[in-house]
């Protein structure tokens, strides 16, 4: 069976580019970047010229990018990193659509005295600026929103944001795992003192990422050990993916803007479409402000769960919910923040498109979905006729 | 795949034509067998575990994490059906879970009776929410490892449930409850088979699950003890009960118990009472919250009605029709007379006075080896003669 993967939010593949450069890195360079040898040396500097490439494409400083193992530590490190910086607890504030790695972290903050506030979303999981500016009190010492979230795709507004906090003397954190190399992000007019990147997501390795801190802020590290990452993050170096990351956003850089354009139109032609076969399907993503590639649709009277084993079954991978380690699928926080009706929140699909998402594809998996909406309507074969064959 | 012929001549399921299963895959041996053998016989086999409950939720000690419903359970079903090269799911059905099975189990035990809980899960989960779900992803048919038979009668023709080969195993007393419309689309591979001849064949396969042992009784309660969790899901109501007296049948009070519902008709043990003989619950009396106690025979009983019921070989059978009525998953039965059959009740008297008849069990009506049909034991009709 010819698959075809739908589900770029959740993971990319390795761009062959990408796997190229971090070959050597496994076993011809393999030494530790902390050694005074030549073999350390070699990986030195392919860890600072990752790290250039990275700085480079965002308008961020090389001292300002430290490696971590993905978004989630990166999200754990801004977070609690920041919290123990403080000599007392005070407020913090995010939303009630981060992503897990930012919402119970927050938790875990709240068991240690810290006061927490969750803004509420909008339907389309948009978050609006004079609401937070609202929760603001004279203790905030931290706010974390997302740039674009994970299951519907929707962009939030967080230069406004950052902006706000900026104004008030807020440290501010943004999630930009969903954003970072898909829209232009430039750290010099973007004012936000911590952000979140993952490797994965970009065609880069799985667990890299990024947590940039902007020079002057001051937060602690979670691991302590040796003095790598200027002693803001303990480990040896994992050069082949850091490698590989650097490789990965050099190649973002050529790409996301004609990227963009194109998913823009594949998935709005995609939308489209689905309406037309499913009048009553509903769109849960933001219409103006939302990412490219991600269509995330409710279909009133059918099962998600159901709907992603039906196209699993037919080789398209596509998303409901989030993913989550037993495999089964968690009712979503996400649709449930935006107060969605549980028919629509239970009916929910994520279509994710990425690079190598062909028109042709979106077709067939058009075709597939029509008929998997039609069999709805006609019961299974009766076994009579099954035992009689 | 290379398994002993002689064990397939038993298995007598429909031959695959490309229909397609669900198969409900527990992560143990019996439905791994079950999968193993469809997807041999040609069908085109989806393996689904159901995520029930949670091991924080259901308390007590979370290291008997190992049961159904764990992330190791869920891996080595997905592992068999890889092996097998067939696709494998998680369904996650808690919260109807919760709602038809759980608050049941809770609710019964609060009121003096004695739940059925898998019962329900056959009848709800199973045969309700999962066989929804199979039919909306396009399956013909959902099989379980049960130890069951299911055939089409052509002189009824109804759909009838009978025991399995394995007497030991036979699990048709858990399955009464599901309707003719859902058995028309069952499944059950190991129906003809013996538990050593599931084994064998799991270790012919190679399956990982093969000396897996078998499942606890109540799988939510995986350390045992309802009576903690009882406590723990219905604090007021067990508060609200609080001691109570344990009385003769004439009233004379014989000490104090710790609340209604903890004790089940016929209970013998942890009454902590001495009274220098065998002594027995017999009656539990939630209005007074009185539990009557009484020497051994004071549990016999002729009679009972039975509600929820559900007719599974016959539409209603004729007053008088004689069958052989189960009480209790391991009881033999015995013979009985059904009168007064409706849609959903029935009234049962057996032959000779049966022990400890209890109200929340299931009672199960059998011909030989076909099941008439079944229902809750909803309260008993006479008095110790």
């Amino acid at each position: 069976m010819n698959r075809i993967y739908l589900d770029y939010c959740a993971t990319t593949p390795l761009a062959p580019e990408v796997f190229e450069a971090m070959q050597p890195y496994f076993t011809k360079h393999f030494g530790n970047a902390s050694s005074v040898h030549s073999f350390g040396r070699e990986a030195k500097v392919a860890i600072d010229a990752a790290r250039e490439v990275i700085a480079k494409f965002f308008g961020a400083l090389p001292q300002e990018i430290v490696f971590t193992s993905g978004g989630t530590e990166s999200n754990n490190a801004a977070i609690v990193g920041a919290a123990q910086s403080f000599s007392k607890p005070g407020h913090m504030i995010t939303s009630r659509i981060e992503h897990p790695s930012v919402l119970q972290t927050f938790q875990e903050l709240k068991m240690r005295g810290w006061k927490i506030s969750y803004v509420e979303s909008d339907e389309t999981g948009m978050i609006n600026v004079e609401t937070v500016a609202k929760t603001i009190n004279a203790e905030t010492v931290f706010i974390s929103i997302m740039h674009a979230n994970n299951e519907v795709g929707t962009i939030n507004p967080i230069e406004e944001l950052a902006t706000l906090a900026k104004s008030r003397g807020i440290l501010f954190h943004t999630d930009a795992v969903q954003t970072v190399g898909k829209l232009g992000i430039d750290l010099r007019e973007l004012p936000v003192s911590l952000l979140s990147l993952s490797g994965h997501k970009i065609y880069g390795p799985k667990g890299v990422g990024v947590l940039f801190i902007r020079r002057g802020v001051k937060i602690n590290s979670l691991l302590h050990g040796g003095k790598q990452e200027r002693e803001r993050r303990a480990g040896t170096e994992n050069v082949a993916a850091l490698v590989g990351l650097g490789k990965a956003i050099e190649l973002r850089k050529n790409e996301q803007e004609s990227e963009w354009q194109r998913l823009r139109a594949l998935s709005q032609s995609f939308l489209t479409r689905v309406l037309e076969l499913y009048p009553a399907a509903r769109l849960n993503s933001n219409a103006q402000s939302r990412l490219a590639g991600v269509v995330n649709l409710s279909f009133p009277g059918v099962d998600s769960l159901a709907m992603v084993m039906s196209l699993d079954l037919q080789g398209i991978a596509v998303s409901n919910g989030s993913a989550c380690s037993s495999g089964s699928v968690e009712p979503s926080h996400v649709l449930r923040a935006m107060n969605l009706a549980r028919e629509r929140a239970n009916s929910a699909i994520r279509f994710s498109f990425g690079k190598y998402t062909t028109e042709a594809e979106v077709e067939t998996m058009l075709r597939v979905l029509e008929k998997i909406l039609e069999k709805r309507t006609s019961r299974p074969r009766s076994r009579e006729v099954l035992v009689a064959a | 795949m290379n398994t002993n012929s002689s064990l397939h001549s038993k298995f007598q399921i429909p031959p695959g034509s490309g229909a397609t299963v669900v198969v409900a895959m527990s992560g143990g041996v019996d439905s791994s067998v079950a999968a193993a053998l469809l997807h041999e016989h040609g069908y085109r086999v989806i393996g689904i575990t159901l995520n029930l409950w949670d091991y924080h939720a259901s308390g007590g000690n979370v290291n008997f994490e190992s049961g159904c419903c764990s992330i190791d359970t869920m891996a080595d079903a997905r592992a068999v059906c890889h092996k097998l090269g067939v696709p494998h799911y998680v369904s996650d059905f808690r919260e109807i879970f919760e709602r038809s099975v759980q608050q049941n189990f809770v609710s019964e035990y609060l009121t003096g009776r004695t739940p059925n809980p898998c019962v329900r899960c056959n009848t709800f989960i199973k045969w309700g929410a999962m066989l929804q779900q199979a039919e909306d992803i396009g399956a013909d048919f959902l099989a379980t490892g049960h130890y069951g038979r299911v055939s089409l009668n052509p002189l009824s023709g109804r759909w009838e449930l009978r025991r399995a080969v394995d007497l030991n195993k036979d699990q048709s007393y858990a399955l009464w409850g599901v309707r003719q419309a859902a058995l028309a689309r069952t499944l059950f591979p190991l129906g003809e088979l013996t538990k050593p001849e599931v084994r064998e064949i799991a270790r012919a396969l190679g399956l990982k699950t093969a000396e897996k042992k078998e499942s606890q009784e109540i799988c939510f309660i995986p350390d045992n003890d309802y009576r903690r969790f009882l406590r723990e899901r219905a604090p007021e109501q067990v508060e609200a009960y609080g001691e109570g007296q344990f009385v003769d049948h004439t009233g004379n009070v014989l000490g104090e118990h710790q609340g209604v519902p903890f004790y089940t008709v016929g209970q013998r043990k942890g009454l902590g009472l001495a009274v220098g003989r065998p002594i027995f619950v017999t009656q539990i009396n939630p209005s007074d919250n009185t539990i009557v106690l009484g020497d051994e025979d004071e549990l016999l009983r002729y009679e009972f009605i039975a509600t929820s019921v559900n007719w599974v070989a016959e539409h209603q059978p004729d007053n008088g029709r004689v069958v052989t009525s189960k009480i209790r998953y391991r009881d033999p039965g015995a013979a009985a007379s059904l009168y007064d059959a409706e849609e959903h009740s029935v009234r049962v008297k057996f032959h000779e006075a049966q022990r400890a008849i209890t109200p929340g069990q299931s009672a199960v009506f059998y011909d030989g080896d076909v099941v008439i049909g079944g229902g809750v034991i909803d309260r008993v009709l006479d008095t110790p003669s």
